[in-house]
């Protein structure tokens, strides 16, 4: 048996089959199971090595063969496996309540086989291709047929296609660059391809207009998902560009240019945030300057710069996984997730209104949330090296905090004649009431997930040192 | 087997073919106009690949016409609608693809000095590919012509990307990436009309 079979082939082809499976929980069960499954594998079977239970003997190596080419699951990858696919676990089982299992499960399984392969494909430079195959499959799953595209969806796809042949003309670049590193016309043409290809993938400013369309007219539990998995992947495909070239990771322009490019996102984000009228629109900023903490991150030098690129991880995906569920749940009766549309649900729907105003505190880097440890160590380290971008960063948690407050008071606010009457179904309060445990307890003991996410960074053998 | 007469007909034909594409408004020309794109594509891919490499780019072309053709054929509405934007009309599309043209004349010979072994004709074929494919995805919001706008970057880069790469693998994947546009393509034009239709 071999790694790419197990965490890439394995979520593909039962992807396909939770296609033919009718009930939502069924579909929700076993997207989730299979996940978490494949998580524990990830954490307890050590890949490359024999593990005996008595007589049995299991290995799986962490290679296979692939027209040619090879597919690569190294040891050290094993723990962003299990992150990954312990998110979508989490993900999945929430499927079901916010009443979209058919819709997410069966391509969302698929999209997270073709991710994990982009990250094991050999050359790391052709990934770029299985990250443009899960955004075509993300389309039908963005867009169900019975409902018109939206310009959002038609954007995402136009964007993140764009940015694939940059990418692979960047490589083809870079492989100059290595032979004759003095060519500096050649570097900076390198330099320039690779921006522009993340800038595409990652929805850097100002290409990032198609996410709040796709939160505003989409789905926002399946439109989170995206939004939550894709640049997850693609920041961890773009350090191992930092990690396999050295005069990337130590050019000041580049660094710079990440710096500069995660503060305009967060500061962006932030303002729009604080003025934005739509609850959809609201996680959609907010997710954008997730990816601007992500960029921040990358541009810290050395170990440091990693270990917090990595803690972001799983906070991030459980805020943004509660949050989708919240807003999935309240957008169920509401014409719209609009300010006036949503006005006073909280006596409707407590729970997920509780969920909702946490998982944007959070992101606002609220004390004891979870996101509130990640930013903290992010916002001291840029402090170290620039004030002003301390100061810049200040200003986004200020139109996040802003955005999350305002969100609060209109959710709340006492309409007259309404009662409270709470309608949400014990599933629905099950997850969000584990969402909140977990926001509450990842900000309380933020070194709980350390066990797994401590060792992500010995997947980069130079930029971990 | 590198052939630079039958590159240059190539050429023309893509510049016939993507100025036509810019400017007809017909589906069942738009589909004929890009089976012809992708006949140049792969005879410039030739250039570099192996022929059987360059008729598998061909195929997954035509099959991806097809996909949309088939799509386009079955939908209830086929009418023309006018772009909701300014500038629109043919006589500007017209002027626009001829900058496109001009443009691959006068920047070809520069790239062609700077990138020696690609050849002339491959870095002109590229230029008025992803151009015109550029001003189709710039200029339009109806899906059909997204598509095609898509499909013909896509192909500009293919065309560029078989002369400095021969990996099969990357030749697989692109095939597939070319395919799963088109499907998916002809998945949002049903989608698109099915509303309509309702």
């Amino acid at each position: 048996m071999s790694a790419p079979l197990v965490w890439i082939l394995i979520p593909i082809l039962i992807g396909g089959f939770t296609l033919v499976l009718l009930g939502e929980r069924v579909i929700a069960l076993t997207g989730g199971v299979v996940c978490a499954s494949l998580a524990a594998i990830a954490l307890i079977v050590p890949i490359d090595e024999a593990l005996r239970f008595g007589p049995l003997s299991i290995k799986i190596s962490s290679s296979a063969s692939f027209l040619g080419r090879s597919l690569v699951l190294p040891p050290t990858e094993a723990p962003l496996l299990a992150v990954i696919f312990g998110l979508c676990a989490l993900w999945f089982f929430g499927a079901e309540a916010a009443g979209v299992a058919r819709q997410l499960i069966p391509l969302g399984l698929m999209i997270c086989g073709f991710l994990v392969a982009s990250l094991a494909v050999q050359p790391f430079l052709f990934a770029s291709l299985l990250v443009e195959m899960s955004v075509l499959v993300a389309v039908p799953m963005l867009s169900p047929g019975e409902q018109r595209p939206g310009r959002g969806v038609i954007r995402f796809l136009v964007y993140q296609t764009l940015g694939m042949p940059f990418i692979l003309l960047a490589g083809w670049l870079l492989a100059g660059v290595e032979t004759s590193p003095g060519d500096l016309s050649l570097t900076i043409q390198a330099t320039v391809m690779l921006g522009l290809g993340f800038a595409f993938l990652l929805a850097v400013f100002p290409l990032y207009d198609w996410i709040p369309q796709l939160m505003d007219q989409n789905h926002p539990y399946v439109a989170g998902f995206v939004l939550w998995l894709l640049p997850s992947i693609v920041v961890v495909f773009g350090m191992s560009f930092l990690d396999r070239y050295a005069w990337l990771r130590t050019s000041p322009n580049v660094i710079t240019g990440l710096r500069g490019m995660g503060l305009l996102m967060l500061v962006t984000g932030g303002l729009w945030s604080a003025f934005a009228r739509h609850l959809g629109r609201l996680m959609a900023y907010a997710s954008i300057t997730e990816t601007g903490f992500l960029l921040i991150s990358m541009s810290l030098a050395g170990a440091s710069g990693v270990n917090l690129t990595f803690a972001f991880l799983v906070p991030r995906g459980l805020s943004l996984a509660l949050w989708a569920l919240a807003l999935a749940v309240i957008g169920k009766s509401a014409a719209s997730l609009s300010f006036p549309s949503v006005q006073g649900r909280a006596r409707m729907y407590p729970w997920a209104c509780a969920a909702l105003a946490l998982a944007g505190l959070s992101a606002a880097g609220f004390p004891l949330l979870a996101g509130f440890p990640p930013r903290l160590a992010l916002w001291q380290a840029l402090a170290h090296d620039t004030i002003a971008g301390a100061i810049w960063f200040l200003v986004g948690l200020i139109g996040l905090m802003i955005g999350a407050v305002r969100q609060l008071a209109v959710v709340v606010v006492n309409k007259e004649g309404d009662r409270w009457a709470p309608t949400e179904n014990i599933i629905q309060r099950g997850m969000l009431g584990l969402g909140i445990l977990g926001l509450v307890l990842l900000g309380m003991f933020p070194q709980l997930p350390a066990f797994v996410v401590g060792r992500l960074p010995l997947m980069f053998e130079h930029l971990s040192r | 087997m590198p052939n630079p007469l039958v590159a240059w007909m190539a050429v023309a034909l893509l510049a016939m073919a993507g100025t036509g594409l810019l400017l007809s408004r017909d589906w069942r020309w738009e589909l004929g106009l890009l089976a012809a794109q992708y006949l140049g594509a792969a005879v410039l891919v030739a250039q570099h690949l192996p022929l059987g490499m360059a008729a598998t780019k061909l195929v997954t072309g035509w099959m991806t016409t097809a996909a949309l053709g088939m799509t386009l054929t079955v939908l209830p509405y086929r009418e023309q609608s006018g772009e909701e934007y300014w500038p629109q009309g043919r006589v500007f599309r017209l002027f626009m693809s001829g900058t496109i043209l001009v443009l691959a004349a006068a920047i070809t010979p520069r790239i062609d000095a700077v990138m020696a072994g690609i050849g002339a004709p491959v870095i002109a074929g590229t230029i008025l590919l992803t151009g015109i494919g550029l001003l189709q995805l710039g200029t339009s919001q109806r899906m059909p012509r997204v598509i095609f706008g898509l499909l013909s970057v896509l192909a500009g880069f293919e065309v560029f990307y078989a002369a400095v790469e021969s990996s099969i693998l990357v030749a697989g994947l692109l095939a597939v990436v070319t395919l799963g546009l088109g499907l998916v393509g002809a998945y949002l034009l049903v989608a698109a009309s099915a509303e309509e239709s309702a």
